[in-house]
């Protein structure tokens, strides 16, 4: 029942950190000066097109973008009663798009399950290829496994992340026949899931998982790694090898159990990084995530657009860290419940 | 030296057993902060490397312009995406000096593209400390000596040159100027401001560490590129470069405090139970000056050496910002601006070189890590 009362904490935060956000993103979408319609409004009275100007006139009204700015934010997240009566993001209304002309919920659609499907990919990546990285350079200290793993990491590190989006791309393709470019092929796009289109979207997946998770798989490596080193110093482990342990089962016994903890803490600081990675090497590989979208509404600022995609961003980090919140609790009884650092 | 007599040597001078040692150690104690971290930075090979690395690399940006055999901005129409050509010394087994092969271009009519074929009769001497375009030394002394330039009639493209026949060795030179600088300043926004709310959070603690904590929290739960995308495409477009080129280190700069300033409050929570800060307080100290005279300079060096590892994430950011149209524009140069002509797949086969700009971004980012490793092992001089 504790574990429960401390999810439930934990939800509580992740709210409370979830409306400090949307203020900082409403402040964000509202910087530039002027708004998408009155910018329109500007340019349809200076070419003297009037029919228009009574549209835009009209939308903006409609979309309570006359009101004063904080009354704007209240109706927007739907505190406050709209032209509509209450109806904001709280309400599951997330505004329109004028850019596209349609609702905003229309257009991010698929691809916000796209995208949790990408970020979801590459968090498994970074786990299933750091954890045995990690361990088997710390048991091998000094080795060439450790070298290597340590020179690839830094090069993960080191590249800008679109560039070796790219250049896998070509060469996925050259030598592995890999597809180029988007989450599926054209072909099923639109279409209801079945088990082709499963496997299309898996194959896509190879890439931008491999790109997105590199360097944060390198991070995680290195600090398994120093945390393993830290605990295979210490005298239990030289009592378990001298009492005749396996070096492996001696491994997984002890030093890992300890050492897996940071592991799964680390997520927290890791989601971030790599969401931010996604959202660039969509807009690279053109996969069909909300990258894209979000760089189109801010180049014209759509904000309703562009305010909803960094909210589900944002919404995206904040539960990834939650659960690895919870999911350390369950693992570690030590672990007090009122919080981490608290 | 004398023997005893049943056959052991015994040196002459008395023996004091503390002495010894505690002179060595004395010695060690005595010496200044800064001697004790060089001796140890001296011995992590890598880190030394890098750092001198890269203060050659600070130290050429005034005179870029001297090294670069073209101006930036400066167009050959007759050798677009000319391929990267080399300079030889022998011709046919002969020394000659420095030397190119001029190119020849020749439009291919099935393709659409440009065949650059290299004239490997007519080798062409380079021409050193001749005149060229003219620039600026550290953007005031106006000059127009160039280190090497093209003999007349020839093209001096050592990795090619790029979609307006622009030279992108050239061209990298001179973006090195805004690529490795806007880490400088955003380092320093983000350090200004880490040090302000880390110690304001860590010393007083209360009401304001709870506030400040909790900023820090939200900011570093939020995804940076999205947060930078938003923000750089608020700065307007009708700016100046150089003003955008600013705006966009500050907000680099913006969203990077919230880890400097963790370790600050973290280090100030632990140092103000410390006596000697009780002392300064006692003898009416303001907290202003506890801070910056007692608090501070006791972790000066962490915090520089955890400054140098973040400066990589904003050379690695301005690049992807730039990359993506939303940060440095042209004519701006930056390394950034220079990777946008590479961002499709086409011109990566067809043209792979002007994917060149990548190289130096991996070496620097590179060279800031290690140095920063290199620092941070060595901060500590008492420790083994």
């Amino acid at each position: 029942m504790e574990i429960l009362r401390y999810a439930l904490y934990r939800f509580g935060t992740m709210l409370l950190t979830l409306w400090v956000v949307s203020i900082l993103v409403f402040v964000i979408i509202n910087l530039p000066p002027g708004d998408y319609l009155s910018n329109q409004i500007a340019e349809l009275r200076a070419s003297g097109q009037s029919a228009g100007v009574a549209k835009a006139e009209f939308l903006r009204s409609e979309y309570a973008l006359d009101k004063p700015l904080w009354q704007q934010y209240f109706i927007w997240v739907g505190f406050m009663p709209g032209p509509h009566g209450f109806s904001g993001l709280v309400q599951g209304n997330f505004g329109w798009s004028f850019e596209f002309d349609r609702p905003v919920a229309e257009i991010v659609g698929d691809s916000l399950w796209l995208t949790v499907l990408v970020n979801l990919a590459a968090v498994l990546f970074v786990y299933v290829v750091a954890l045995p990285l990690g361990v088997l350079a710390a048991a091998r200290a000094r080795s060439w496994v450790d070298y290597t793993s340590a020179f690839v990491g830094y090069l993960g590190l080191a590249t800008p992340n679109f560039l070796l989006a790219l250049i896998l791309f070509y060469y996925g393709h050259r030598w592995f026949n890999l597809p180029i470019g988007g989450l599926m092929d054209p072909a099923f796009e639109g279409e209801p899931m079945g088990w082709e289109k499963v496997k299309s979207i898996l194959i896509h997946l190879i890439v931008p998982t491999f790109v997105i998770g590199t360097s944060g798989a390198s991070a995680m490596m290195q600090r398994l790694r120093a945390n393993m080193l830290d605990e295979l110093g210490k005298p239990y482990v030289e009592t378990a090898v001298a009492k005749g342990m396996s070096p492996s089962r001696m491994l997984a016994k002890y030093p890992l159990r300890v050492a897996f903890n940071p592991f799964v803490a680390d997520i927290g600081n890791l989601l971030p990084a790599m969401i931010s990675g996604s959202v660039l090497v969509s807009v690279v590989l053109g996969l069909q995530t909300i990258g894209p979208t979000l760089l189109t509404a801010l180049k014209t600022q759509d904000m309703f657009l562009s305010g909803f995609v960094l909210m589900f961003v944002a919404l995206l980090t904040l539960i990834g860290t939650m659960i690895s919140d919870v999911l350390l609790v369950l693992l570690d009884p030590r672990i007090r419940y009122e919080g981490r650092d608290a | 030296m004398t023997q005893l007599p049943d056959g052991r040597f015994v040196d002459d001078a008395p023996y004091d057993p503390q002495a010894s040692v505690l002179e060595l150690e004395r010695k060690d104690l005595d010496a200044p902060n800064w001697v004790l971290i060089w001796r140890k930075f001296k011995t992590h090979k890598l880190g030394l490397v890098s750092g001198a690395f890269l203060l050659i690399c600070y130290l050429l940006l005034p005179v870029v312009g001297f090294i670069a055999p073209y101006g930036p901005n400066q167009r050959m129409s007759e050798h677009l995406y000319s391929p990267p050509q080399s300079i030889n010394l022998f011709h046919e087994g002969e020394f000659l000096g420095p030397f190119i092969y001029p190119m020849t271009s020749e439009a291919d009519l099935e393709t659409f593209q440009w065949v650059f074929e290299p004239d490997y009769n007519n080798p062409m001497k380079l021409d050193f400390f001749c005149e060229g375009k003219g620039y600026n030394i550290a953007g005031l002394i106006p000059s127009d000596t160039h280190l090497f330039c093209a003999p007349e009639g020839a093209t001096v493209f050592l990795w090619g040159s790029d979609r307006l026949g622009r030279d992108i060795f050239s061209r990298i030179l001179f973006g090195a100027q805004l690529s490795l600088t806007v880490g400088l300043i955003g380092i320093s926004v983000s350090f200004v401001l880490g040090i302000f709310f880390g110690s304001v959070a860590g010393y007083f603690g209360g009401k304001i560490d709870w506030v400040i904590n909790r900023v820090i929290e939200v900011l570093r739960s939020l995804p940076e590129l999205p947060l930078w995308l938003a923000l750089s495409a608020a700065v307007p477009s009708n700016w100046s470069p150089v003003a955008v080129f600013f705006i966009i280190s500050v907000i680099l700069g913006i969203l990077d405090w919230p880890g400097l300033a963790r370790s600050v409050r973290a280090k100030f929570l632990s140092l103000r139970e410390e006596e000697y800060v009780r002392a300064a307080e006692m003898m009416g100290a303001s907290s202003g000056r506890v801070i910056r005279k007692h608090l501070i300079p006791n972790f000066m060096s962490h915090l520089i050496a955890s400054a140098t590892l973040s400066i990589p994430a904003m050379i690695l950011g301005e690049t992807a910002l730039s990359f993506l149209g939303l940060g440095l524009r042209a004519p701006a140069v930056s390394w950034g601006v220079m990777l946008n002509d590479a961002q499709n797949l086409a011109s990566i086969e067809i043209y792979p070189w002007t994917a060149i700009p990548m190289l130096p971004i991996v070496v620097i980012v590179l060279a800031f890590n290690f140095f920063g490793d290199g620092l941070r092992d060595s901060l500590d001089p008492y420790q083994q």
